[in-house]
């Protein structure tokens, strides 16, 4: 084997992204405090799929896991993407806003538990339609409660990414931590192909859709907290020190007239590219830092 | 979607559940867990249908060596024969580690 063609890190590590969602969450807490709520066994699942003739999972594709982090009280809820693309259903929805409201309760009764969100979903489940939109807007009124009292982090590390309403949740996040795999937004790239044509968005160019939607971009331009490699070790390490870090001084999403600025300040009238994009809004950032 | 149940005789005590897998594209989930009697019960779900006579077969062949007194519960969207008996395994391997 060539010496410089060896990567010992990537050989070495252990991938965050080929574990499932029971694995992940587990992965984040401290080793040995990891207790599921509702678990399999519970067979809490969708009461909508069967009717459907879908198949329904015992967990309707929501881990919750309670335990430690850094030596302090967390909730992990993980989303299972390879489960119905990891949608949110009634079932799964209530299991993510249960858990942070009785998060917030912790807080509020003096114990300080925080919470991590593992996303891999594209939104609302197409087959609960209305309930998976009302669990969404339940489940983003608990993330701004419990972001007062402790960190709310959004964790999506890939493959599936994140889309859809549960995008905005991420949004209200106190933290998004994404890997270079992982995608980030509203509306997914074959969404916008099929909305707007091919012109718009060529759904098939693996490259643009990273170059916009990709974590690296979302990083570089202010709308991640920490960009990790896919490394259990590096995804467990970053959560450890953002949890530890506290409730930020300033939500992103409170800062509604920064980001109207930026965007009234875009020129539409020529197509943006994404380098050009990253330089102006990571320019932008510093200038209005500074001012 | 379609269900079907399997009932096989049993004999060992078995004293841990197991929980492998999941329902996503040509995989299935595999909840097994120990219940009281003499018998082994299988209740399945999947989403492709018209398979009853390959679940019967795989099973069959299952049980042959398999002997514990469980419910087994499987949750499939997909999974092809081969699949089906590894995830069973696997979680026989699960409930007895």
């Amino acid at each position: 084997m060539s010496d410089e063609r060896y990567s010992p890190d990537f050989i070495n590590r252990q991938s965050f992204i080929e574990l499932d969602a029971r694995e992940r969450a587990t992965a984040l807490l401290d080793v040995g405090t990891a207790r599921e709520l509702v678990g399999p066994f519970d067979r809490v699942e969708s009461p909508w799929l069967a009717i459907q003739g879908v198949t329904p999972q015992s967990d309707d594709g929501c881990v919750v896991m309670k335990g430690k982090i850094g030596g302090q009280a967390a909730v992990v809820v993980a989303l299972e993407g390879a489960f119905q693309g990891g949608s949110m259903g009634e079932v799964s929805g209530e299991k993510m806003t249960a858990a942070l409201d009785l998060a917030c309760a912790d807080n509020e009764k003096g114990v300080p538990t925080s919470a991590v969100i593992l996303l891999e979903t594209g939104g609302v489940r197409l087959q609960e339609a209305n309930l998976g939109l009302a669990a969404i807007a339940e489940l983003m009124a608990s993330i701004l409660t419990l972001r007062k009292h402790a960190p709310v982090i959004c964790l999506t590390a890939g493959t599936v990414g994140c889309f859809g309403g549960m995008a905005l949740a991420a949004g209200l996040a106190s933290y998004v931590v994404m890997t270079r795999e992982a995608r980030l937004g509203m509306n997914g790239p074959e969404v916008i192909e099929q909305e707007n044509g091919v012109e718009e968005f060529d759904s098939s160019d693996r490259a643009l859709i990273w170059a916009i939607h990709g974590g690296e971009q979302r990083y570089a331009t202010g709308l991640a907290d920490a960009l990790v490699e896919d490394d259990t070790q590096q995804v467990a390490e970053a959560i450890r020190r953002l949890t530890l870090q506290g409730v930020p001084p300033v939500h992103r999403s409170s800062q509604v007239e920064l980001y109207r600025n930026r965007i009234e300040a875009l020129d539409t009238s020529a197509q943006w590219d994404p380098k050009e994009f990253r330089s102006l809004w990571v320019k932008g950032d510093s200038k209005e830092k500074t001012q | 979607m379609e269900q079907f149940e399997f009932t096989y005789p049993a004999k060992r005590r078995v004293n841990k559940r197991a929980h492998i897998g999941v329902v996503g594209s040509g995989d299935l989930e595999v909840l097994l867990e120990p219940v009281a009697g003499d018998l082994a019960h299988v209740v399945i779900r999947t989403s492709v249908n018209g398979f009853n006579d390959t679940w019967k077969a795989v099973l069959d062949r299952f049980f042959t060596k398999y002997d514990g007194v469980v419910r087994i519960q499987i949750n499939d969207a997909g999974g092809t024969p081969g699949i089906v008996q590894l995830r069973l395994e696997q979680a026989v391997e699960a409930s007895e580690q």
